[in-house]
């Protein structure tokens, strides 16, 4: 088997009194499409952020694209992409003023910058939008242009907190095909998402439930493991369980 | 050298000009304050209002009041019969000065007694008594030292000296108000727009979609603030060329020296406001902060009040003010025209402020969420 893209050991996070994500084992293999699923609070977003080396965990280790989180987290910096959940766009600069300021911070240099943007735009479908600000974009088309600055780089490992939120079903179709095509590239993807079709859709996933892992594998392998005919039902279960 | 520099002072730089109620506020906020600091605010205080009480009515006692009023200072209003009107002037707010000439004045001049005048003035409002008491004081000098004079059977004055205010010959406000004007504007604007500038990507989210890029700190730091040098440097040249030509405040020494000295300075207090923005979470604490540094820089830096009249620890609160120093720099260069010869202490501070509030900025500035 090769190298992980994504391993953690027993990571974990506490805020205060609150462990946020506690003792989570994780191995992803490069150019998987790896499904983070769980209710709010759950901890999908803090995990996140300790594997872009955002949040210090309180313990355990974690490895993304070769190399150690806490040892060098510039490191990893240019090596993955992340999108967050409350998506980082500048409102008031436009499309292609986003995508060139995200490639001149990662490095692009000046000829290569410009056929890479082409390259990106033309994948998202960006050009009829490159001259608006980025603040006048629809919610579809602002997660789309979020993707392409994330993307901009080459990254390993694409990290994607709930990419999808607010998206109508069209544009988030559109979005699922980009995705897979990351991935075709040997990308591996990582998102966090509430809803059960799009967890359907990647290859396996790990259920979260007040910062534990609950169950991992394939969504039929989820859903039997949380104990519900389908993944649905295992969300809802588990929903119910943890407000009690 | 620092390659992601260029592409974040190119997006602060489009960010700045898309802005136009902040840059328009940039460049009115300096024409508003000069306009306001070199017509409204005098602090030589003339033509008060004053009643006169005159009790003797004699051509004795007229000629005082007349050298009273051609000080300049006093400007007669009203003349009362009685000390109950003479009260009820000063309480309506009517007369800001009184001059009482008692019955007895004449007659103990001719007698060769003290002969006393009383000035009574508003003291509610320092600066305009101060003024009175001055002028007041000035009069009764040299009327006794011409009586006396007289009487000692001389033709002039014994004694005269004559004041000649350097620098500033027509002992006018705006002469010195404007250039310590300059500084005053440019701590004002300078440190507010980096104070908020890191808290505003913190709000929007953007500040967690940069972090996780490879830039640097101090690309970061640097890329932010070098935009507004710029701003910093118009700001400093519409206020300089309107009080050149509405105010006709003198540039006596070189121009150069003063831009070179003053993007130093800038730079001071931009990266003061990048320190203030590491501190605070929201942009509403980081105006706050600014504002809670803005007023010691104006009180304590001597631009309205003479640092040498201070406590001993206010001065020293004052020279660990960027401005403080800076005003030495301006008035140094604008009005007495001096070069770097003189004022290399006050660059040598500056570029400690510089320095030393960039390194502080970026190693308080963390590339995390914690
Ligand atoms: N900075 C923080 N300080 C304190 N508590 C925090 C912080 N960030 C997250 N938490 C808490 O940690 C827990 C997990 O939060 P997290 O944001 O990781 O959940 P999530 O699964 O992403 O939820 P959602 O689906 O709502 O996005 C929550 O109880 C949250 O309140
Ligand atoms: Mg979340």
């Amino acid at each position: 088997m090769t190298d992980p893209a994504v391993e953690t050991r027993s990571l974990t996070r506490r805020f205060g009194d609150l462990t946020a994500v506690r003792d989570l084992t994780l191995r992803i293999a490069p150019g998987e499409v790896f499904g983070l699923l769980g209710p709010n609070g759950s901890g999908k977003t803090t995990t996140i952020r300790m594997l872009c080396g955002l949040l210090e965990p309180s313990g355990g280790t974690a490895r993304v694209a070769g190399v150690e989180v806490t040892e060098a987290p510039e490191a990893i910096k240019q090596r993955i992409g992340y999108m967050a959940q409350q998506v980082g766009l500048y409102e008031d600069l436009t499309v292609g003023e986003n995508l060139d300021f995200y490639g001149g911070i990662y490095g692009l240099k000046h000829a290569a910058r410009g056929a890479r943007l082409a390259e990106v735009v033309a994948f998202l479908n960006l050009e009829s939008r490159l001259d608006q600000l980025a603040g006048h974009l629809s919610g579809g088309w602002k997660q789309r242009l979020a993707l392409g600055c994330a993307l901009l780089h080459r990254p390993n490992v694409l990290f994607l907190d709930e990419p999808t939120a607010g998206v109508d079903p069209a544009a988030r179709r559109n979005f699922w095909q980009a995705i897979y095509g990351i991935a075709a590239q040997g990308t591996t993807v990582l998102l966090t998402t509430h809803y059960m079709d799009e967890a359907e859709r990647c290859q396996r996933l790990a259920m979260l439930s007040r910062g534990h892992l609950i169950a991992l594998g394939t969504s039929t392998e989820v859903a039997a493991q949380v104990g519900g005919k389908t993944l649905e039902d295992a969300f809802i279960l588990l929903q119910e369980r943890d407000e009690r | 050298m620092m390659p992601r520099f260029w592409p974040m002072f190119r997006k602060e730089f489009i960010q700045m000009r898309r802005d136009r109620l902040t840059l328009a506020l940039m460049i009115g906020v300096p024409v508003i304050q000069l306009l306001m600091f070199g017509y409204a605010i005098q602090t030589d205080v003339r033509n008060l209002p004053t009643v006169v009480l005159d009790e003797s009515r004699t051509p004795e006692s007229r000629h005082l009041i007349h050298a009273f009023e051609n000080t300049g200072n006093f400007r007669i209003v009203a003349q009362v019969d009685g000390r109950p009107a003479l009260d009820a002037a000063f309480a309506r707010g009517d007369a800001q000065a009184g001059i009482v000439v008692p019955a007895d004045y004449p007659r103990d001049l001719l007698r060769g007694t003290t002969a006393t005048v009383q000035i009574i003035v508003d003291a509610s409002d320092p600066m305009s008594s101060q003024a009175a008491l001055a002028a007041a004081a000035g009069v009764a000098q040299i009327r006794n030292l011409a009586i006396l004079s007289a009487a000692a059977g001389r033709a002039t004055l014994p004694l005269e000296a004559r004041v000649r205010p350097r620098y500033n010959p027509g002992l006018r406000t705006a002469v010195y108000i404007v250039p310590g004007l300059v500084g005053v504007v440019l701590t004002m604007t300078m440190v507010i727009i980096t104070a908020i500038a890191i808290a505003r990507e913190r709000e929007r989210g953007t500040l967690e979609q940069l972090i996780v890029t490879p830039i640097t700190k101090t690309e970061l730091m640097l890329g932010k603030i070098a935009p507004y040098v710029g701003v910093g440097l118009v700001q400093m040249t519409a206020v300089l060329v309107l009080g050149r030509f509405v105010f006709a405040v003198p540039l006596t020494g070189s121009i150069w020296l003063l831009y070179g000295i003053s993007i130093v300075f800038v730079v001071a207090n931009l990266s003061l406001g990048l320190f203030i923005s590491t501190l605070a979470q929201t942009q509403q604490q980081a105006m706050q902060m600014s504002f809670f540094l803005m007023l010691p820089s104006i009180l304590l830096s001597g631009f309205m009040f003479p640092r040498q009249a201070m406590p001993l620890f206010f001065q020293w609160v004052g020279l660990a003010l960027p401005l403080t120093h800076f005003l030495k720099v301006l008035r140094g260069i604008l009005l007495k025209g001096v070069g770097l010869e003189a004022l290399w202490p006050e660059v040598l501070v500056l570029t400690g402020f510089a320095v030393g509030l960039i390194g502080l900025a970026v190693s308080r500035f963390h590339k995390t969420l914690d």
